[in-house]
């Protein structure tokens, strides 16, 4: 049982009446992944997290955590697996710590000091004794943090950590994955922001409609699209014939700006011939195709809310 | 402590955490005082009731007349009011992905929650009944009940009579708290489980008074929470106690095997 994979789906299935939400999934998380679940809101992400943690029934097809099937082991497969899917949720009427120490029993019970620690953990130790009700939705999302990494995980799936956080707070959040994700979590991160799979993960799945669309390397994805840049040249002719002598140069057009794809090597090689034949130019720009363009062509642009301005961490 | 146990204790914190919780059981301390207060005021009473001739004989009296009176309504509401939002308040807060995402079975959740409701349960009618026969006992004194065959009983064994009769009236008031905590699983609704729990206690009741339902009468839910009358009889008439204890039973079982297997399988989403 311990070489079976984190997570691993197969052929799931939801079906609410005529709806499809998730439709044939076949997920592989693999042991230390940052696993990004990336697609438009109403993919059919939370709905497949859900099944994983056991809280819904899948209409067909199986899922499985460390080899075990929620729908067969019930709480045990959850064993070594923590998360949240949605905005995580508590008891509006209890404090932070009560709260924390009520999903504690729900385990095994805990010390005081390790309470303490996790609530340090999500810098929510002073605001502790709150109650809940009087959390803004960050300090929800960071208990939420707490109350899993209380029962010591080695999966953690998150459901669209960041979202609705303000600018700060997305770092935090991001700044926190990245640290459990480099003590050995294996990490199953749902999301719509394009930038925080970029930043974060290494390999991802893009759902569309309930359906796997790309499941691989990160990398691999974005090395898949041929690159475009673009040259503003003061002599776009002297320029075009520059770069139609450089090698690893293609697809050159010249339509108001010159366009024309190659990798990065070649970029750099390009910017050092073009000086040598001295051939003046404002700008030089990639347009490459992003992740989210990537991920925009795969989904029909369907992404509804998603926010290009995100601020990248730093 | 075993699953259930923890599960349990967290139960009992929670209601002990909300209004509702003290709402009940207020109303259920406060309605015996209020009774004993107005009577003591007031001349006259409820003398058609069972035992409402002695009222203000002895302080044993109050308590009965005043569960007779809550029989109606009163305890019913109260007791649906906790019992209908026992699940569906997870739902409203969205609590139910936080703790079945832990180690315990959805069977052990329930079962706590179920406990946490029969304590509450109990809890009212004990209340009720003990602060009526303090109440009643500071303002007519600690006196041998007359029973309903007319003799003499004394106060120490008019006590545990007493005592009896409120456990033996708990058993319906839980058929009504099963009935609520299957509507509070399935309807994930507190308002719809609470008055809904409520109009079933009220159907049963009326069912009892329309003409032509005297064949079923004795297997009524209502008719239960007159069961206590055989204890106050001499000798002690068991019939009503034993009908009262297996039809109970039934009323308190059916529903809550029904809520188990919903609550087992019901997908939790978006709450």
């Amino acid at each position: 049982m311990s070489d079976a994979l984190p997570v691993e789906t197969r052929g799931l299935v939801k079906r609410y009446g005529e709806i499809v939400a998730v439709d044939h999934v076949d997920l592989s998380v693999e042991p230390g992944d940052v696993f990004g679940y990336l697609g438009p809101n109403g993919a059919g992400k939370t709905t497949s997290l859900r099944i994983l943690l056991g809280l819904i029934r899948p209409t067909a097809g199986s899922a499985r955590l460390q080899g075990r099937d929620p729908l067969i082991d019930g709480a045990k497969a959850l064993e070594g697996v923590a998360g949240f899917v949605e905005a995580p949720r508590f008891y509006p009427y209890l404090s932070g710590r009560r709260n924390l120490r009520l999903l504690a029993d729900y385990d095994e019970p805990v010390s005081r000091a390790r309470i303490d620690e996790v609530l340090e953990l999500v810098e929510l130790r002073d605001r502790a004794k709150d109650k809940v009700g009087g959390y803004s939705h960050g300090m929800r999302q960071r208990l939420g943090i707490a109350a899993a990494l209380l029962r010591a995980p080695r999966l953690l799936l998150l459901d669209e950590p960041t979202t609705g956080l303000d600018p700060a707070g997305m770092r935090d959040m991001r700044e926190l994955v990245r640290r459990l994700a480099g003590e050995g979590i294996t990490i199953l991160l749902s999301s719509h922001l394009l930038n925080e799979v970029e930043e974060l993960c290494n390999r991802v799945a893009i759902i569309r409609r309930g359906a796997i669309v790309y499941q691989g390397r990160l990398r691999e994805l974005l090395d898949r699209a041929a690159s475009t840049y673009r040259l503003h040249a003061l002599d776009p002719e002297r320029a075009r014939a520059a770069l139609l002598a450089q090698p690893g140069i293609g697809d050159v057009r010249l339509d108001g700006a010159l366009r024309f794809s190659a990798d990065e090597a070649a970029v750099a090689a390009l910017t050092v011939a073009l000086g040598q034949a001295r051939v003046a130019f404002t700008a030089l720009v990639p347009e490459t195709a992003t992740l989210e363009e990537l991920f925009l062509g795969m989904t029909d642009g369907e992404s509804s809310d998603h926010d290009r301005r995100a601020p990248v961490a730093v | 402590m075993t699953a259930v146990a923890r599960v349990y204790r967290w139960e009992i914190a929670k209601l002990l955490a909300q209004k509702r919780t003290y709402l009940g059981l207020g109303t259920a301390v406060a309605v015996p005082i209020i009774f004993v207060v107005v009577l003591v005021l007031r001349s006259g009473g409820p003398n058609d009731v069972p035992l409402g001739r002695y009222i203000r004989d002895t302080g044993l009296a109050v308590p009965f007349v005043v569960l007779f009176f809550m029989s109606i309504w009163g305890l019913p509401l109260i007791t649906a009011l906790v019992a209908g939002d026992i699940v569906a308040s997870e739902t409203h807060n969205g609590t139910l992905k936080t703790i079945l995402t832990r180690s315990r079975e959805r069977g052990e959740v329930f079962a706590g929650k179920t406990l946490a409701t029969a304590t509450y349960t109990l809890t009212l009618v004990f209340a009720m009944g003990l602060v009526g026969l303090a109440a009643g006992s500071i303002a007519w004194g600690f006196r041998p009940l007359t029973s309903l065959s007319g003799t003499k009983v004394s106060a120490g064994h008019g006590l545990v009579l007493l005592l009896a009769s409120l456990a033996v009236y708990a058993l319906p008031l839980a058929g009504i708290a099963a009935f609520g905590v299957l509507l509070s699983t399935v309807t994930r609704n507190s308002a719809a489980s609470v008055v809904g729990a409520l109009m079933w206690a009220l159907l049963m009741q009326l069912l009892g008074v329309l003409p032509g339902t005297e064949s079923i009468r004795p297997y009524l839910l209502g008719t239960q929470f007159d069961a206590w009358h055989g204890f106050l009889r001499t000798p002690a008439d068991w019939a009503p106690v034993i009908r009262a204890v297996w039809l109970s039973a039934l009323y308190i079982g059916l529903p809550l095997i029904g809520a188990y297997l919903v609550f087992l399988r019901r997908d939790v989403a978006g709450e």
